[in-house]
């Protein structure tokens, strides 16, 4: 460290000595040089800059292309027959996706059922009983290993395949019950939202100003009425982003559910059987050899890709009015 | 001042203060409750990775018993006939990898341009609106970029990138000489690459924008253009959350199931290892939904789990160093704690 | 300050206290007109010592004010009475804090009861953003398990005429609290407060967040408050203690350099930093 600044400075004085005598002449040559390079320079940045554009037009067209098939295609097939009936014999070209919406309705609603909750409470638990502060004692020392140690998990949870996660719900209830069944790929979806409505649950809490639960403490208010009544309360919308985000990526999960609640051409009958969901329905269609099952495929894609995005506008419009930030690509 | 109208009423305040006298031993027991069930839902975390452990461990303990785990991870065979059975992972650990390697060469420099575009080109009336298009890319499911992919994009880029390719390199380059067909390695890694991009490019965005101004600042201070300035204070100072993002992005094509299963031309056996760019082939996540409900043994059934196995463990390593590089970067925004 | 100059300033004020620490300590002791005596209380922020063994008594229905340059642990001490400064993360304090003879740092004493009986406004108007007015008024009751309508309406009115709010207010009850203005917000603070019943009213530099014509508002309420409750105020703002207190004690580095009348303190301070300080030499 010394000596480099002994160095610097010692260059430094060099340098004043040379430029008090030759000042103009350095100033000349340094002039000449930049406007050489500098046309160079600018060209470099045009080209960056251009290249740069096209990369964000080459990453809009799939989207452009991908809603503008799915519609084109899709709205060809929209009937109400379509969106109530079930799937006719294979390759007839009859029926329709029924079943499916209403297994993607009942799945994912009962995985919503388990996830949210426990997200939510496993948030509040690392924002408010957990804050990651320097921690001195033993016992804080011990929780802050917990509450990071939760916090990691999470993340390795948010970055499993789902497909392993499948393969989780297969052999723990699957294999269990011995049937395929909608609790299973309930399950499994549920894995799926707890890390993202925890994580999003944490960030929203700790946006709450401390000023409040303060003001609670003063007035004897117990900490968990607190944290529900006041604090909770204040980050309702924040949460509530988090819930929709997670049920926005579960609702167009496939490979979890083909472990796990198999697919059918029937309507839903109990919770410990198959049942059918559209994402499956859209792969086992477009897999198949016959036009019209593809044309289907793109019509339960239309319905899938509507629901997801009323999902993430009224998210949209839900963190927008509140000043929300919800990281939902990083999720 | 109404003052005239204060008068201490003796009868509220005992009123107020019996309410708390004696209540304290029941709100204790609501806080510990409360306590304890916030503790316990946030340890459900550690559970459910237990038991993801557990049961890919359980499921795929027979294929280990019956091939080892080295032979399994190294084995090239996908044999399902009674009495000659034999599987092996190498093939499709290989295709993913490839698949997933194809995605981070073309998706990483475009998300990290576009994150430049993002944050230090666009003016923010362009720039959030930009950034709300490439969310909704991220919003859509990967069964419809799948479904895109195998019934309009494959043609395009048979027609336009993969024939073109082969016509010029394929009789000088072995890697290019196989006619392509539009449904394989090559095409799952660039819907891979689609499919990534919106992930990385937003992480980034946020890493270069975490970037203090300062950094700029003295950049441009002495003259240098836009991308000097990115080139010298924002890129070298955002440089671990950057690689994060993109350690990020291959886990996430790593673990891609559905659109792979859809496009990647499902080779089996030795035939999925793929030997030129436009090889049929097949990744662990692809195999495993494409067999999982024809598995016609448990064996079979157990070798699939096997295949979740090893991918478990890729994307485990793969998602931890990310993280922990990313997190390096981008903080927790820490609110309004004093 | 070592003990021997304590002698200097009047210890213990507000009379030169004769309140032994042993007998401050039996419950049964009240001293008459004494309505809170701080006995030796340190705390901490981590390894931070931030009030050095601090003494000192508050006299019933008076105004006291804790003043001294930003840092010297007046919003500390404050904090310590309320015992609301074990709540901030890594806050440790201990000594005794003694309230009508009974000290609420006692294991028995029970944090909900204390918080009753010792109400706290902040430096920031800080109303629950989610509640009307009237709720922001009966949250502290409804929260605490008050379930009686009738009793909780007549508090809220008369904590609200008390905080010299009602008329303005009167006919919004069931709008945002946080609609209000600054002034009112804090006004709406204090009426929260008043609600519980309090004894005691500890005010965190109130008015460091308003304009002065709001400000006089809140000094003026000040002064009719103290009629049924005790208020121990923190201001940067020595015009202010000046104006709306009986006695001052005046802090420095987590001292307590100086204690007594308010008059007295202002017109012939026995301490050099007193004295310094007040004439704006620091600070």
């Amino acid at each position: 460290m010394n000596n480099d600044n002994e160095h610097k400075e010692g260059q430094e004085k060099i340098s004043k000595e040379k430029s008090l005598n030759t000042s103009i002449n350095y100033r000349q040559v340094f002039d000449d040089i930049s406007s050489k390079y500098t046309s160079r320079r600018r060209i470099t940045n045009k080209v960056v800059s251009i290249v740069a554009i096209v990369f964000v037009i080459g990453a809009i067209i799939p989207l452009g292309s991908i809603l503008l098939e799915v519609i084109k295609n899709g709205i060809a097939v929209i009937s109400i027959q379509f969106l109530t009936q079930p799937p006719g014999s294979i390759g007839s070209g009859s029926g329709g996706i029924g079943p499916a919406i209403q297994g993607t309705l009942i799945t994912v609603g009962l995985a919503s059922l388990i996830g949210a909750p426990i997200g939510i409470l496993s948030g509040i638990y690392l924002s408010e009983y957990a804050p990651a502060g320097s921690a001195k004692g033993g016992r804080e020392r011990a929780i802050s290993f917990f509450a990071n140690t939760i916090r990691l998990f999470n993340d390795v949870l948010t970055g499993l395949p789902s497909i392993v996660i499948g393969i989780v719900g297969y052999v723990t209830i699957v294999l269990a019950i011995n049937s395929f069944s909608v609790w299973a790929g309930a399950f499994a979806l549920s894995i799926i939202m707890i890390p993202i409505i925890s994580r999003v649950t944490e960030e929203t809490l700790k946006l709450v100003p401390n000023s409040l639960r303060e003001a609670g403490y003063s007035l004897g208010i117990s900490k968990s009425k607190i944290t529900l009544f006041i604090v909770l309360k204040n980050a309702k919308d924040g949460v509530l982003t988090g819930v929709i985000l997670a049920i926005s990526r579960i609702a167009g999960e496939t490979a979890p559910l083909i472990m796990t609640i198999l697919g059918t051409s029937l309507f839903f009958t109990s919770l410990t059987g198959p049942v059918d969901a559209l994402p499956l329905r859209i792969w086992r269609l477009a897999s198949q050899p016959y036009e019209s099952a593809h044309a289907f495929g793109w019509g339960a894609a239309l319905v899938l890709i509507l629901m997801i995005l009323i999902l993430s506008a009224s998210l949209r419009i839900i963190a927008r009015g509140r000043g929300i930030k919800v990281r939902t690509e990083t999720i | 001042m109404t003052s005239g109208s204060v008068h201490i009423n003796t009868d509220i305040k005992e009123k107020v203060s019996s309410f708390l006298v004696g209540d304290r031993k029941r709100r204790k027991i609501g806080d510990k409750l409360f306590h304890g069930l916030v503790i316990g839902t946030a340890a459900y975390t550690l559970l459910i990775i237990v038991i993801v452990v557990v049961s890919v461990g359980l499921g795929s303990a027979k294929i280990f018993s019956y091939e080892g785990f080295i032979g399994f991870v190294t084995g090239t065979n996908w044999n399902a006939v009674e009495g000659r059975e034999s599987y092996g992972a190498l093939p499709y650990i290989i295709g993913t990898l490839m698949s997933s390697g194809i995605a981070l060469l073309i998706g990483v420099p475009m998300s990290i341009g576009i994150a430049f575009f993002l944050s230090e080109m666009a003016p923010s009336r362009l720039s959030s609106p930009l950034s709300f298009v490439i969310e909704l890319l991220a919003a859509v499911p990967s069964i419809i970029y799948g479904l895109w992919a195998l019934f309009v994009f494959r043609f395009l880029i048979k027609d336009w990138i993969e024939t073109p390719l082969y016509n010029t390199l394929g009789p000088y380059i072995p890697f290019f000489n196989q006619a392509p067909f539009g449904l394989d390695v090559f095409t799952a890694g660039i819907v891979l690459a689609i499919m990534i991009i919106p992930i990385v490019s937003s992480i980034s965005r946020d890493v270069m924008r975490a970037v203090p101004n300062t950094q700029r600042e003295a950049a441009y201070s002495l003259g240098a253009t836009r991308w000097e300035t990115a080139r010298i204070a924002v890129f070298p100072y955002g440089k671990s959350g950057l690689l994060g993002a993109s350690i990020l992005g291959f886990g996430r094509a790593v673990g891609e199931t559905m659109l792979v299963t859809l496009i990647i031309g499902n080779a089996i056996g030795p035939a999925a290892i793929p030997t030129t760019l436009f090889s049929q082939s097949q990744t662990l996540s692809s195999l495993i939904a494409n067999e999982f409900n024809e598995a016609s043994s448990d064996l079979q059934l157990s070798a699939l789990i096997g295949l979740g196995a090893v991918l478990l463990l890729l994307t485990m390593i793969i998602n931890v160093v990310a993280r922990l590089m990313v997190s390096k970067m981008v903080k927790v925004s820490p609110g309004d704690r004093e | 300050m070592s003990s021997s100059s304590n002698e200097e300033i009047r210890r213990y004020a507000p009379e030169r206290s004769n309140v032994d620490d042993k007998e401050v300590l039996a419950p049964a002791t009240k001293q008459a007109n004494i309505k809170l005596s701080i006995r030796k209380v340190n705390a901490w922020f981590g390894k931070k010592h931030a009030v050095k063994d601090v003494s000192l008594d508050v006299k019933e229905n008076s105004v006291t004010a804790f003043i001294g340059p930003s840092g010297c642990g007046k919003t500390t001490l404050l904090r310590c009475i309320n015992r609301m400064h074990e709540m901030t993360p890594g806050g440790k304090s201990d000594g005794k804090v003694v309230l009508d003879g009974l000290n609420i740092y006692d294991k028995s004493s029970d944090p909900a009861i204390i918080k009753r009986r010792i109400g706290m406004v902040f430096q920031k108007p800080n109303p629950f953003p989610t509640m009307s007015i009237y709720d922001n008024v009966a949250a502290g009751l409804k929260l605490n398990g008050v379930r009686d309508k009738k009793l909780i309406h007549d508090i809220v009115e008369q904590s609200l005429v008390e905080a010299a709010l009602w008329e303005e207010v009167k006919n919004e009850l069931h709008m945002p609290g946080m609609g209000l203005s600054g002034g009112q917000q804090q006004r709406l603070c204090i009426a929260r407060a008043l609600a519980m019943q309090p004894e005691i009213l500890l005010m965190d530099e109130p008015t460091s967040a308003l304009d002065p014509i709001a400000s006089s508002k809140i000094e003026e309420l000040v002064q009719h408050l103290k009629e049924h409750l005790t208020i121990i105020i923190v201001t940067h703002n020595m015009q202010q203690a000046a104006r709306v207190s009986e006695y001052t004690a005046f802090m420095y580095i987590g001292e307590l350099i100086e204690y007594d009348q308010t008059k007295d303190l202002f017109k012939n301070p026995h301490k050099e930093l007193t004295e310094k300080y007040i004439s704006g030499r620091f600070g």
